[in-house]
């Protein structure tokens, strides 16, 4: 009895033992992936800020990273900082919100009726191809420069890879697996719930993605347009002021925040895409 | 459980897939539907099924002639057809209905008796093919239907594995007594499962001839009984004319 007990203990020790060693395993992975990406980041910074206290890129041009860095500091220990980043992402969020919203209630409709296809299709297909940007002017023009036009910009910028990105997602759902939906008698509503829309998810993350990444840069272009707060507006003023330390770290702070929110959604997206056959990189 | 074809017929855009087909299919028969490509079996299937409307003619099962899916049809397709995004477990409460705890256990149970215990929780993508392929054999049982069609089901698989789960699927019509209408192109498999083989032939394709096969289950494989049927089969397809 004794002795099974402790074979029983031992068992569960180098159980735990194992599951142990495996996330040490798993976590060095994960360190050796970020040492190996930052290896070119750390030389490039390293490599241009001695070039920047040799003199050789004059500091009226190109400052030094830690003359950048510095300012990034600066300003948050003023505070003014927070105000930028916060104005911005929240810029950027509100847009992408409507903007997919939008894509979503007009792509799903696109994307099951044929008629709807038949009546939006064209329309939509020829706004794509007007330049985005063209219409600043006249959102300006129509809702002045407050923070309804950049909003609308935004969410501009966002629609199109989201609405494309659905209607190709429901497109090209497999006839093969609505067959089986429709052979256990599902009803449309089912059919699309259980069959459709997690069958088209994959196509729909990808359109997120892409339209986040359209809304950082339409938020740039709509900061830089006409705004008293923001990044963008960082970006104006430091021209202004002939401060280009001020424009590198908004740039910096607009890739930080960028790849912080692609991160977010790329956590979303291998959450909800884990069944997904695909393939791994040797 | 009873299943009538009255003068079915199929036209693709004016071209004419099968024509004039009637069968009848008593409760618990193993019905084959054999022929070369292109002549409409699976055409056939499809009607019998109610995923296609389009055919001219009566298809009754159970003395109701409305076209349409019914309740009591179960179908497994040549490939697997699982949702990719839902476990095997999932996959086979598809299409069951009621609490979760009663689909579950049912589930559970058909998968056991596919062999599939203990896999409950893997997705498509960790199966072989021919687990997959007992994952939906089991999702078509689960709903215990009276009918049960089957598209060349296991026509993608390995010579073994597509043994064992002709055995298997000899096993659950043992117990369940379903009716079953098999497309096939595998004289083999034919002559092994099947009560009657109907040979349809022709474009568009006819009914050739039926053959009753009566002898006792398990036939042993490769038996000269089997073996002079399967002459016969080829005979009526033209094919043994060397």
């Amino acid at each position: 009895m004794a002795k099974n007990l402790e074979a029983l203990t031992s068992g569960q020790l180098t159980g735990k033992a194992a599951a142990k060693t495996n996330k040490t395993k798993r976590n060095n992975g994960k360190l050796k992936r970020v040492v190996l990406g930052s290896i070119l980041p750390v030389i490039l910074i390293v490599v241009w800020e001695l070039l920047s206290r040799m003199g050789v890129f004059p500091s009226y041009q190109l400052p030094a990273p830690s003359v950048i860095f510095g300012t990034i500091v600066d300003m948050a220990q003023k505070g003014t900082l927070w105000g930028h980043i916060g104005i911005t992402t929240y810029r950027v969020f509100a847009g992408f919100v409507l903007g997919t919203v939008v894509a979503i209630v007009l792509g799903s409709f696109v994307g099951f009726y044929r008629k709807a296809e038949q009546i939006f299709d064209p329309m939509i297909q020829a706004f794509r191809s007007i330049p985005s940007l063209a219409w600043v002017p006249l959102f300006i023009l129509w809702m002045g420069i407050g923070e309804t036009s950049k909003i609308t910009m935004i969410a501009v910028g966002v629609f199109f890879p989201v609405y494309l990105n659905i209607v190709s997602g429901i497109l090209g759902v497999d006839r093969k697996l609505i067959e089986v939906g429709r052979m256990y008698r599902l009803n449309t509503f089912q059919l699309v719930s259980r069959i459709i829309l997690p069958a088209s998810l994959p196509s729909f993350l990808v359109g997120l993605r892409s339209g986040l990444g359209l809304g950082w840069m339409f938020v740039v272009a709509a900061e830089l347009m006409g705004a008293s707060q923001g990044l963008g507006f960082l970006l104006v003023f430091g021209q202004n002021m002939t401060q280009p330390e001020v424009i590198l770290a908004s740039i910096i702070l607009f890739a930080i925040i960028g790849k912080l929110s692609d991160w977010v959604l790329k956590i979303i997206e291998e959450r909800s895409l884990h069944w997904q056959d695909r393939m791994v990189k040797s | 459980m009873s299943l009538e074809l009255r003068n079915v017929s199929r036209t693709f855009d004016g071209k004419t897939a099968v024509q004039n087909i009637s069968v009848s299919v008593k409760p618990g028969e193993i019905v084959g539907l054999l022929g070369t490509s292109g002549c409409g079996k699976s055409t056939l299937l499809r009607a019998i099924s109610g995923l296609d409307n389009d055919y001219d003619g009566d298809i009754v099962i159970n003395g109701d002639t409305t076209k349409g899916i019914h309740d009591t049809t179960g179908f497994i397709f040549q490939e697997p057809r699982l949702l990719p995004w839902l476990t095997v477990l999932d996959n086979v409460t598809f299409g069951l209905k009621g609490k979760k705890e009663e689909k579950e256990a049912r589930a559970r149970q058909y998968l056991e008796s596919v062999g599939l215990s203990g896999n409950e929780h893997l997705y498509p993508r960790q199966l072989s093919g021919g687990m997959a392929q007992r994952v939906a054999i089991a999702r078509a049982l689960v709903t215990s239907p009276e009918i049960l069609l089957l598209d060349e089901p296991f026509s993608a698989l390995d010579a073994f594995t597509k043994m064992q789960l002709q055995d298997l699927l000899l096993d659950v019509w043992k117990t369940y007594q379903s009716t079953i209408v098999l497309v096939t192109h595998d004289i083999d498999e034919a002559t092994y499962l099947c009560d009657r083989v109907i040979i349809l032939r022709g474009q568009p394709g006819e009914i050739d001839r039926e053959i009753i096969i009566s002898d006792q289950r398990p036939r042993p494989r490769g038996s000269e009984r089997l073996a002079s049927y399967k002459a016969e089969i080829l005979d009526s397809l033209d094919l043994n004319k060397r």
